[in-house]
């Protein structure tokens, strides 16, 4: 994102209420950025619920058809070990193998698909928008990539009227 | 604000008898012209074991959550309140079970003129008297405890009180200690010393954690009948979603410890350990396998989903048959040792038993919610339980 526009908040009750304004003028808020999870926030803006339970299911399921049918090959097919007088397919000695091979993908999927949908991890380039963002500040981003100039002179209005502060243009 | 006080109205009351008249009927031809005296006393240990299960897992429910001081649980609060009402009752039937023959009828180990080897090893801690002072212990203790943790629950909505509320949280880590030990021994005296042989150190968590998830499923299905019958506005889709995680999470522990305990007996292989799953295969794979599927396959698979613990059109079926794979649960401990596998049976007579435990149990809850309002307004976080959300 090249063109953007940034504006803050002190105080979340403030930023609820700014973004109400801002959004019934028809504004659409790209992201908003808080030192801690804001009660309602994610109503407000309109987020969808995270589909990461979605992948977890995937991973799980993934890895227990890899962890059970490797086994089962293993013991049936590959190389075949008679201990203790049980079957070579013998599926109670499987188990507990399967459940950690389904938590263990089902943790890296996780892991990977929020580090990779978030853009983190290393070797990821991200903008700081502002470096009190961890602090105090409650940051709403609105992307500007589609707008023209005297669109931008309006969104600005609308966020000055909306009570937002310290309003910077990058563009 | 005061919530709706709850009346049992003419037509659960008549429903209710019906449901206990049942159970006399079906108890009385089966002990004098059905399938036998023996049959019958397994079905009404089994029962009276259950039920008076779930009230404790009632109780358990209370005093978990006041121990740990969380807030949404005193929307339900209530009811879990009048499941635990039956403990007394249950108790009682229990003793009287026991004493009027069932104990000899039933437990190999009380048979003290034809003792083997192995049992008269045991018999410093399996003989009859101390069987009963244990068993009164834990049954009066459980009464006792129940009894005040209700009373200072009704004394905290007088006035809200702060001193009531510290009361209770004091009488609720009492009884989870005292719970924590009787609820694994008693399993051993009651229900493990059928198969007097045999021995399981995982056993007293096993049958603990097969009663939570039917207790949680009864408290869900009491809460929809209730709702049903117009009350409870005041529980919304939350706190319907913690339960069903509760019976997602519980069932999943259950079969966690269904397979610690089969896997050890399995891989270790020994005759004396193998001899409880071999019997149990033989003679009951279908009940077997229906335990399974019903207690762990439906609520993991029809619960997984966040949308399906929230709303009743699915929870309620999963806890019915919840309820019932439970049952065969405790079907599966307790018939094979008392009665054998060419004897026992699943007929109209063990239906009919649990019909009228059903009905007494419901009759003794719904008789406890009509005493009091059916929200604790005025407990220090029943505003908070209003509030709450699930933000997952």
């Amino acid at each position: 994102m090249n063109k953007y526009l940034t504006a803050y908040y002190n105080d979340e009750e403030d930023l609820l209420e700014g973004l109400n304004k801002i959004q019934s003028e028809g504004i659409k808020v790209t992201d908003v950025l808080t030192p801690f999870p804001v009660h309602g926030l994610d109503k407000v803006i309109g987020l969808r619920r995270s589909r990461l339970s979605v992948i977890a299911f995937i991973g799980g399921a993934l890895g227990t058809l890899i962890g059970f049918f490797f086994q089962a090959w293993v013991f049936t097919v590959d190389y075949p070990l008679a201990f203790g007088g049980k079957p070579f397919f013998a599926v109670p000695s499987f188990m507990p193998v399967t459940f950690e091979m389904a938590v263990l993908l089902a943790a890296y999927a996780i892991v990977f698909a929020y580090l990779i949908h978030n853009n983190l991890g290393p070797g990821s380039k991200n903008i700081i928008y502002d470096e009190r963002i961890t602090d105090d500040r409650f940051l709403i981003l609105i992307s500007l990539e589609d707008k023209a100039d005297d669109q931008i002179k309006e969104v600005e209005t609308v966020l000055e009227n909306a009570g937002a502060l310290g309003i910077t243009l990058k563009v | 604000m005061e919530a709706k006080r709850f009346t049992l109205n003419k037509k659960t009351w008549i429903i209710l008898l019906v449901m206990i008249a049942i159970g006399v009927v079906s108890l009385l031809y089966g002990a004098l012209a059905g399938p036998g005296i023996k049959r019958m006393a397994a079905n009404l240990l089994l029962n009276n074991y259950y039920f008076l299960s779930l009230g404790l897992i009632g109780l358990f429910f209370i005093t978990a959550h006041a121990v740990s001081e969380s807030g949404w649980h005193t929307s339900v609060q209530r009811i879990a309140e009048a499941m635990s009402s039956f403990i007394p009752i249950g108790g009682v039937l229990l003793l009287v079970f026991f004493l009027s023959g069932g104990l000899h009828l039933l437990y190999e180990w009380t048979n003290t003129e034809q003792l083997d080897e192995v049992l008269q090893g045991k018999t410093p801690y399996l003989n009859e008297p101390f069987f009963y002072i244990r068993t009164l212990v834990f049954l009066a203790g459980w009464s006792i405890l129940a009894y005040f943790i209700r009373k200072t629950s009704l004394q905290l909505d007088i006035d809200g009180e702060r001193k009531y509320f510290n009361r209770l949280r004091v009488l609720s880590a009492v009884f989870l200690v005292f719970y924590a030990l009787s609820s694994v021994i008693s399993s051993w005296d009651w229900l493990m010393s059928i198969d007097a042989h045999w021995y399981s150190t995982l056993y007293g968590w096993y049958v603990f954690s097969s009663m939570l998830a039917a207790g949680i499923a009864m408290l869900i299905i009491l809460l929809y009948v209730l709702m049903k019958m117009g009350y409870m506005e005041h529980v919304n889709t939350e706190h319907i979603h913690d339960l069903g995680i509760y019976l997602f999470g519980f069932s999943i522990f259950w079969a966690y410890l269904w397979f610690s305990q089969y896997m050890l007996i399995w891989y270790a292989n020994i005759p004396e350990e193998t001899v409880y799953f071999y019997d149990r295969h033989l003679h009951f794979s279908g009940v077997f396998y229906i335990n399974l599927i019903l207690c762990f396959v439906v609520p993991f698979l029809a619960l997984m989903t966040r949308n399906s613990k929230r709303s009743f059109t699915i929870l309620i079926p999963v806890s019915v048959l919840v309820v019932i794979g439970h049952w065969f649960d405790l079907y599966l401990l307790i018939m094979p040792g008392t009665i054998g596998g060419e004897a026992s049976g699943f007929g109209l007579v063990e239906i009919g038993t649990t019909i009228g435990f059903l009905g007494l149990f419901a009759l003794v809850s719904f008789l406890t919610l009509a005493k009091a309002p059916l929200a604790p307004y005025k407990h220090p976080f029943y505003k908070e339980s209003l509030d709450y959300h699930t933000h997952y």
